[in-house]
């Protein structure tokens, strides 16, 4: 099979069978990547899930990115990122149409209004998720002050969040490693 | 007010570039633009996407990307968004592969990652109690209670997927107003 088309297949097989968001899809990925078309090595796919890891984006798109330039060039980075984002993309556009459509019926009203606990409790889930793994790698005293700081920039003093993720880093990349 | 290409493409830069840590981190952000910055949608309206694209397989943030993109300017606002909000990053992956020994085992970029992380639980703290302000001004604070108890408990305890614990709420908020008209009749006939 031609290298673009199996590039297609995989990875929006790999996305469409992924629930949960990017980081749900990375065994899928892994199983097209390594063991069906072995396009990388087990190693080279931990390399690389590293570096994803490392930089910002989503990192299905990321994965899709760099394996489709390996593979087939700048055509292959374009077809895998297509692969992995179209398909989702295109159902949730469709499906926000449809209720659209019907904004004024009570049907969409009811559904609108019980979804909020479910999207309330899952935010509250990654919220601890993330404090948690924050605690893991930088202490409780570390965490919470940086939580701390943070929650007075948003709530208090308005402050873009882009600024605070700036000023985190800086202080994660030049005083962290040496305390 | 008429949204420009610009702003569109300057929202979708930032949402992709200071999201780290993969899809849940960047849902504040993309929140903050849309909600908060440009006001292209309401915080009901934005919920509402976030778990109808929670139903959805695939990344989400792209997905949420795509449908901003389109609701602003048509298939090619979609497709400009996604671009905005991938493209700097997905070439990144390309052109730093090369130095990758040098960064994922940089000290500097570890303590970076780890230091953000307690700032982006604190915009999923945010969020958190927004949807459940939401939640209990619609429905009431006993069944707002009573529904963030059982979402917690299908979610957490018994590890129901998500995308199936939103279909059965999405179910029953469907038939919801029509059972309440139905007892609301059926009481006032009792009484009479």
């Amino acid at each position: 099979m031609k290298a673009w088309i199996s590039l297609f297949i995989g990875f929006f097989w790999a996305n469409v069978l992924g629930y949960g968001g990017g980081p749900s899809s990375i065994p899928l990925m892994y199983e097209e990547i390594v063991n069906h078309y072995r396009w990388l090595t087990n190693k080279e796919f931990s390399n690389m899930l590293a570096l994803g890891n490392a930089l910002p984006g989503p990192i299905a798109t990321k994965i899709a990115a760099y394996v489709g330039y390996d593979v087939y060039g700048w055509w292959g980075f374009v077809i895998a990122l297509f692969a992995t984002i179209f398909p989702s993309a295109f159902a949730l556009i469709f499906l926000l149409k449809i209720v659209r459509r019907h904004r004024q019926s009570l049907v969409v009203k009811g559904m609108t209004l019980f979804v909020q606990p479910v999207i309330a409790i899952m935010m509250l889930i990654l919220t601890w998720q993330m404090m948690k793994e924050s605690i893991f790698s930088i202490g409780i005293v570390q965490s919470f002050a940086i939580a701390f700081i943070s929650f007075l920039a948003l709530e208090k003093w308005n402050i873009h969040p882009a600024f605070l993720i700036i000023a985190s880093f800086a202080y994660g990349g030049l005083i962290l490693p040496h305390l | 007010m008429e949204t420009s290409y610009r702003d569109l493409i300057l929202a979708m830069l930032r949402t992709g570039i200071f999201g780290f840590g993969g899809g849940p981190s960047v849902i504040p952000l993309i929140r903050y633009e849309a909600v908060s910055r440009y006001h292209w949608l309401k915080d009901e309206e934005f919920g509402e996407i976030l778990a109808i694209a929670n139903t959805l397989p695939g990344p989400i943030a792209t997905k949420m990307a795509a449908y901003l993109g389109y609701k602003q300017k048509g298939t090619i606002g979609a497709f400009i968004s996604v671009i905005a909000h991938v493209l700097p990053t997905c070439l990144a992956m390309v052109l730093l592969f090369t130095m990758i020994n040098v960064l994922s085992y940089s000290t500097v970029i570890k303590g970076m990652i780890s230091a953000v992380m307690p700032v982006i639980a604190v915009m999923l703290g945010q969020m958190t109690y927004e949807f459940a302000s939401k939640t209990v001004k619609g429905l009431g604070k006993s069944l707002g209670s009573l529904l963030f108890v059982i979402s917690f408990f299908m979610l957490q305890i018994i590890s129901i997927h998500p995308a199936i614990v939103i279909v059965l709420f999405l179910t029953y908020g469907a038939i919801y107003f029509k059972r309440k008209s139905k007892l609301y009749s059926q009481n006032k006939e009792m009484s009479s």
